[in-house]
């Protein structure tokens, strides 16, 4: 049966294996003082979580952590598969709805969780905890002199009036590769018909393709790219609290937000601690004080956002996009857009 | 005694609550079946809706079936409940996309048509709805089944939530039902309660026939009551006539044979004669006073049984059976002396009056001429005391105690008309009355008897 | 006085009407209602006797009729002794009741004191030398000096004033002063004699003894 479900599952992972390993962007093991430790697999990079790692072993020294950064598509790979982990934290919404709704997710409830808004929770099996919006970001030296656009029109324009400026400095997501892109790209085109004509101007830029927000956000600040479409708004707004060539643009007539969500996974073995790390990222998630921390809660009251768009709904329709012919139809679609040399 | 079954209203109160509770139960069955019905028929629709979408994204493109699932195929589940959603679109029987292992829902034969199966799946019970369409690929129609199942905790959760609410107001109603019946069953008893306290707040004598108004139900109750009322108030009549009747026959001979021999005293003249006349003048004395106490006696076992207490006062009841002896008395030149305070008790005029009459009565009888009785009528605490004394000899040396047992007279009465029954009568009275009576010599300023009486005050 | 004896039974009525002329009472007998309701219309009595049952109806009902319209006194003669009966003869409008058999002394005791409690008539008066005897309210008049009698002093004066220097026997005065349930001898007449002689001493009027055969008044 677990082979039947990944055959269609995972049509973008070309090369299915049984408990393969995978592909592991980052390891960190923080020692307790005693022998229990929880696996955490992750796709959140170690310099955003790891503040919260270390508040949360502050109050249980004796629980040790295992956290392993990963790609969206990999986790899901590793959670489908015979891997062992006590919570899985990732970005990709409708990745991790599906973990949840074919079953590799248990259910989990404490107060923590029953005080999570509703659209926040599915069934017990899998919470959000930060509310993330995508973003623009620029490289302020390429809008000195031009009006900063403040929709997906005023984008297109620019891009369309300008190829010389923006030919090779537009980033964005390479959707075959990053869960999170797709998630954004797919949401995005089923809100907006920009959304296609965005993606045609870009393809005849030569647009840059990444696999990450934080090597976007590197680039914009290097002058490699003038503009980066569609960034991880809290990856961005860490920078540019230390960076002041970058600036984001929050677009206005809609953001995709994003919610980060975690599940606990059927093969996990310290549910108990994973538990106890679930509900503090739930009462971090569910803070109405302002933090250190870059993640940003569910309800982020200094969030710009136009009260109108709330966030992507974690629910059955986020499968659509997963379905194997709809992904291949929209990526083919995807591909002639942006690929057009 | 009569024995006692279960009350009419605790009997009404227990059948209606008995009929509450089964409708409140029957009604909580039928809500939450009606809910659970109705919430499955929900889903089913929205099931339905939702392969239907799926199957209008059917479509051939070269030569092959394609198909794009649309975003509100699902979202429209998702909106209902929180259920898990799994989906199959197959092609001839090969899984073209979704889950492969979603079989065993049936196949429809129909175009258009949609089936609904309930079966388990990744260890759940799941709704599944079925659509068949047939799509040209190629050159020929290929049947494409579109396959969209739900789990049911929605539904299961909804059903319940109905059943409980159902249940809660299943509980008040039976609540509200059962109070209701309660006051139902009172109200309907309450005439029958009024006529029963009616009839039991009536003195003994009283056969007067009940008038009031009453449910026709107790019509037939009330007639025969009253008809038997009527009928033992008859046969008081009656019997009371008789005794009447044969009072009267008999004691109208004694009044004339006692009147003629007091008469012939008057003519004749030998001293043996005249001593005779006065002999049957006594003899007719002696046995109208046993007619009449025997009479006082039968009344007072027969009101006992049954005794009246009515509120009175025992001075006012000894003034006048004062009143009504002093013309015997003055014929002796016997004076009463009657002290009274108030004195109110509960009890029966007509046997307390025949008690003092009897006592007084005999007073009167054992009296020398020319001297006092007194009557006193005290109140201590919670009694009532009258006590009467005499100046007369006294009770002798004698037990005093059997002197109120039937027929026993003193041993110094020579010469005095009487049957001993007196003492007895009063006492009787007085023990019905929770009283007693007490015989003594007076024991200061000469010889004489004292009754004492002593009654509970009300 | 004038009496009306309601009596059915002619026995009992004939000795009551003799016994009542002893004392000088005239009495006219009606034996049913209805003849004495012709008695009532022609004449006024003093007093009225009924007896209870008589054949055409009961005393009582005919008293509760006849009361609202008759100032004479009423005692009702009655066969049954139960308290309850006589209590409602008295509520009917009787003065009082007296049970059958009757002693005669009694009946006349009642029958005064019924008399009494009316106010009287002068028609019973006697005239006693200088005074008046009253024996209804047992008194003794004289000038502005009054003499109160015992019960069996006015009894024993009543029956000399009504025989005014006729002899009595003292049997004869045994009969009319004593009930006849207690024993008394003719010594007790002596003593009552004696002491109404002595209340009489003022008033001018003697008791004579007449030896061997008894007593007589000499106004």
């Amino acid at each position: 049966m677990r082979l039947a479900c990944l055959a269609f599952g995972l049509g973008l992972l070309a090369q299915i294996g049984l408990a393969q390993e995978i592909e592991v962007e980052a390891h960190r093991f923080y020692e307790g003082t005693s022998d229990s430790v929880v696996r955490v697999i992750s796709t959140a990079d170690l310099d955003v979580f790891e503040p919260f790692l270390l508040e949360f072993q502050r109050t249980r020294p004796a629980i040790g952590i295992d956290y392993t950064v990963t790609s969206s598509t990999e986790l899901h790979r590793a959670m489908t598969q015979d891997h062992t982990f006590d919570l899985a934290i990732s970005s990709a919404m409708d990745l991790q709805f599906k973990l949840a709704n074919d079953g590799f997710a248990q259910s989990y409830r404490s107060s923590a969780t029953d005080s999570l808004p509703a659209w926040a929770s599915w069934r017990n099996l899998i919470f959000a905890f930060t509310s993330e919006p995508a973003v623009v970001v620029i490289s302020r030296d390429d809008f000195v002199r031009q009006p900063k656009p403040v929709t997906r029109q005023d984008l297109i324009a620019l891009l369309r009036e300008n190829p010389a400026r923006f030919q090779g400095r537009v980033g964005t997501y390479d959707v075959r590769v990053s869960g999170l892109g797709y998630l954004f790209a797919t949401q995005e085109a089923r809100a907006s018909d920009a959304y296609w004509r965005l993606t045609e101007v870009m393809g005849r830029l030569d647009p840059q393709l990444y696999c990450c927000s934080a090597q976007m956000i590197d680039d914009v600040a290097s002058g490699k790219l003038a503009l980066a479409y569609n960034v991880l708004g809290s990856y961005a707004a860490q920078r540019i609290a230390e960076d002041d060539r970058l600036e984001i643009l929050v677009l206005e007539d809609f953001s995709n937000v994003m919610l980060r969500t975690a599940i606990i996974p059927q093969s996990a073995q310290n549910v108990e601690y994973a538990g106890a790390l679930l509900d503090d990222l739930l009462r971090a998630g569910m803070r109405d004080t302002p933090s250190a921390w870059v993640l940003p809660p569910l309800s982020d009251r200094r969030d710009p956002l136009p009260a109108a768009f709330g966030p992507i709904r974690l629910g059955p329709g986020l499968m659509v996009n997963l379905d194997q012919l709809n992904r291949r139809a929209f990526l083919d679609a995807w591909e002639s857009g942006m690929e057009q040399r | 005694m009569i024995t006692q079954t279960l009350s009419i209203g605790r009997r009404l109160t227990l059948l209606l609550g008995a009929i509450a509770a089964l409708l409140a139960f029957l009604s909580w069955g039928m809500v939450s079946s009606f809910s659970g019905q109705a919430a499955a028929r929900t889903q089913d629709n929205v099931l339905a809706a939702s392969v239907a979408t799926i199957a209008e994204t059917l479509r051939s493109e070269q030569g092959t079936v394609r198909l794009e699932l649309p975003y509100s195929a699902f979202a429209m589940l998702g909106a209902i409940s929180e259920d898990r959603v799994f989906y199959r679109v197959s092609v001839a029987g090969e899984t073209l996309t979704g889950y492969d292992d979603l079989r065993g829902g049936r196949i429809p034969e129909a175009p258009g048509e949609v089936l609904f199966d309930t079966l388990e799946y990744r260890g759940e019970t799941v709704r599944m709805a079925s659509i068949s369409r047939v799509v040209l690929a190629g050159r020929e129609g290929a049947s494409v089944t579109v396959s969209v199942a739900q789990t049911r905790n929605g539904i299961a959760a909804v059903t319940a939530g109905l059943s409980r609410t159902a249940a809660v107001l299943s509980v008040a109603f039976f609540v509200l039902a059962a109070a209701l019946s309660a006051i139902a069953a009172r109200a309907s008893l309450r005439p029958l309660n009024e006529i029963a306290q009616s009839v039991s707040r009536r003195g003994p004598s009283d056969l007067r026939p009940i008038r009031r108004p009453a449910p026709s139900e107790l019509a037939p109750l009330m007639t025969a009551l009253n008809r038997l009322m009527d009928r033992l108030g008859q046969s008081i009549r009656r019997s009371e006539d008789f005794i009447t009747e044969a009072a009267h026959r008999v004691r109208t001979p004694l009044a004339t044979v006692r009147a003629q021999a007091e008469i012939a005293l008057h003519t004749v003249t030998g001293e043996e004669e005249k001593r005779s006349l006065r002999r049957v003048i006594r003899a007719v004395d002696e046995s109208s006073r046993s007619a009449g106490q025997l009479l006082d006696h039968a009344t007072v076992a027969f009101r006992a049984e049954d005794l009246d207490r009515s509120p009175l006062d025992l001075s006012d009841l000894t003034r006048a059976v004062v009143e009504s002896l002093s013309p015997t008395a003055e014929m002796k030149d016997i004076s009463f002396a009657v002290t009274t305070a108030p004195a109110a008790i509960r009890g029966d005029a007509i046997l307390l009056q025949t008690a003092l009459r009897n006592i007084l009565d005999n007073a009167i009888k054992y009296s020398p001429p020319e001297t006092t009785v007194s009557i006193q009528v005290t109140r201590a605490k919670a009694e009532v005391q009258v006590e009467i004394c005499d100046q007369g000899t006294g009770l002798g040396a004698g037990p005093v105690a059997h002197l109120t047992e039937r027929f026993k007279r003193g041993d110094n009465v020579e010469g005095v008309v009487g049957s001993g029954l007196g003492l007895t009568i009063a006492e009787e009275v007085m023990r019905a009355h929770n009283g007693s009576l007490t015989l003594r010599n007076m024991t200061k300023g000469g010889t004489g008897t004292c009754v004492l009486l002593v009654l509970p005050s009300a | 006085m004038r009496f009306l004896l309601v009596e059915d039974n002619l026995e009992l009525a004939e000795a009551v009407v003799k016994r009542l002329g002893l004392d000088g009472h005239a009495v006219d007998h009606a034996a049913c209602l209805a003849m004495a309701e012709d008695c009532l219309a022609a004449a006024d009595y003093d007093l009225i006797l009924l007896d209870v049952m008589l054949p055409d109806g009961d005393g009582r009902e005919f008293l509760a009729r006849k009361r609202a319209a008759l100032e004479t006194p009423v005692i009702v003669l009655t066969a049954r002794s139960q308290v309850s009966d006589r209590v409602g003869a008295l509520d009917q409008g009787a003065d009082d009741y007296i049970t059958k058999p009757f002693d005669f002394t009694e009946l006349e005791a009642r029958c005064r004191a019924v008399l009494r409690r009316r106010g009287g008539s002068a028609r019973n008066e006697f005239k006693l030398g200088t005074a008046v005897f009253d024996p209804n309210s047992g008194t003794i008049v004289q000038a502005d000096q009054t003499i109160d009698l015992r019960n069996r002093e006015i009894r024993l004066l009543e029956v000399f004033a009504r025989h005014p220097g006729q002899i009595m026997s003292k049997s004869q005065l045994l009969d009319r002063l004593f009930s006849h349930d207690a024993e008394v001898t003719e010594n007790a007449i002596e003593v009552y004699v004696g002491r109404l002689r002595k209340k009489l001493d003022t008033v001018g009027v003697r008791i004579e003894t007449v030896r061997g055969l008894g007593y007589r008044i000499c106004p």
